[in-house]
């Protein structure tokens, strides 16, 4: 993939945003993997977390937005665990999430949930579920 | 000696088996838990995004309240626990944000509580030692994989109960009681956590590697600390290997309860479609 690399891209104001939101310095990210390794989900990732912060180094939001990534991490923080930087990608994902939910718009509704599960499952689920995916 | 108790939104109700257990068990070792009077959600999960002041209002109120009821709060649940912990580090470290949160809460909280799970009220203030005195049915024979999940352990320097990557502070109360630990090596994966509500497929796929890490490694029965990851766990049952399949997956408190000798009948083994009590009773416990 060829890529043009734009300073006014890879210093956008959402660049700027998302660290603010996330704490995070995208840049301190060196690329080991190390993230990818220990993420349980990246398998079901459309990017996976090493490449979530390259994606953000390289000034590609709009790509990370169109991704499932941002919605499968469970926020278990084995990738923050186990980097040398101590850059925290569930962190950065959970900026990412906070972008499109304090737009107001919902990942998930409570009418999708399957019955079942409202019924017997613990509240902690619906709690946290709510507060990751529901404006 | 007495101490202040969170039991948070799901110890109330689905997962009351993990709290009166651990009650009983506490007075069998030598300390009370004291319920808080006044308390709500902690919100069940600690807001990773640090610009999130509304996120960390709910269990700070928490925080505030148990303060006026001691120096030390402890609770059971993994996520609240967490949750609670990294928002007293909050409120502690961070001044501009404990002016934030007091504001909005009118409030005066400067986070010099101590959050303590009830394992660390075990190990630090009673002593494992003096746990396997006060067993009176060990569990022999007995083949438990602790499964620790995330929340109980991550991030280390918020949290800080163990070693991350290799804990042993659930091993180490298995064998006060009697019982044989089995190493296995997911027992600080995920469990797939809240996807539960979304992802069936994660969960399954993660609860499942769980169960069947355990089960390869020789564990007869899993313990947690957390009533999402026993939730999601036992969901996944039905789509694990054939001997992994059945596996009673139990609070630490039960097995606790059980060689402190409480009564078979109030640990609430039943809620695991009875799959504990069949293998106690193969063990000769029951």
């Amino acid at each position: 993939m060829k890529i043009k690399l734009n300073k006014n891209d890879i210093d956008s104001a959402l660049i700027q945003q998302i660290e603010r939101m996330s704490g995070e310095t995208i840049k301190r990210c060196y690329q080991c993997g190390n993230c990818s390794g220990g993420c349980p989900v990246s398998y079901a990732m459309d990017i996976p977390p090493t490449q979530v912060m390259r994606y953000l180094q390289l000034g590609m939001v709009e790509e990370l937005m169109e991704a499932n990534s941002m919605w499968v991490c469970v926020g278990c923080l084995q990738c923050f665990s186990r980097c040398p930087q101590s850059v925290s990608v569930a962190n950065t994902l959970e900026g990412l999430r906070q972008l499109v939910l304090r737009k107001g718009v919902d990942h998930d509704r409570i009418e999708d949930i399957p019955l079942p599960m409202l019924k017997s499952a613990p509240q902690q689920a619906i709690v946290c579920g709510f507060r990751k995916f529901v404006s | 000696m007495k101490i202040p108790y969170y039991p948070g939104c799901t110890l109330n109700t689905v997962a009351k088996d993990f709290d009166t257990s651990a009650k009983e068990s506490a007075r069998a070792v030598g300390f009370e838990m004291e319920d808080l009077e006044q308390w709500n959600c902690c919100g069940a999960s600690f807001p990773l995004t640090p610009d999130n002041i509304m996120g960390l209002s709910a269990p700070a109120k928490v925080l505030s309240g148990a303060k006026k009821a001691g120096d030390t709060l402890t609770t059971l649940c993994s996520v609240c626990y967490n949750v609670l912990k990294r928002t007293n580090k909050v409120m502690q470290d961070d001044k501009t944000r404990r002016k934030s949160v007091n504001e909005f809460m009118e409030d005066d909280y400067d986070g010099s509580l101590k959050i303590v799970h009830y394992l660390e009220v075990l190990r630090d203030d009673i002593g494992f030692a003096k746990l396997k005195e006060t067993v009176t049915k060990p569990l022999e024979g007995i083949k438990a994989g602790a499964y620790y999940g995330c929340m109980l352990l991550r991030p280390f320097d918020d949290i800080g109960i163990d070693n991350a990557e290799a804990p042993t502070i659930m091993e180490d109360m298995l064998k006060a009681l009697g019982a044989t630990p089995v190493e296995f090596p997911d027992k600080i994966e995920c469990c797939g956590a809240h996807l539960a509500m979304n992802n069936k497929e994660v969960v399954t796929r993660l609860s499942g590697n769980v169960i069947d890490s355990a089960v390869r490694e020789g564990a007869e029965i899993i313990v947690t600390t957390c009533p999402l990851c026993q939730y999601n766990l036992e969901s996944v049952q039905e789509s694990v290997g054939a001997t992994a399949a059945g596996v009673p997956i139990v609070y630490f408190t039960q097995l606790l309860g059980l060689a402190l000798g409480q009564d078979i009948e109030q640990l609430g083994f039943d809620a695991n479609g009875g799959a504990a009590k069949k293998y106690l009773k193969r063990k000769g416990l029951l």
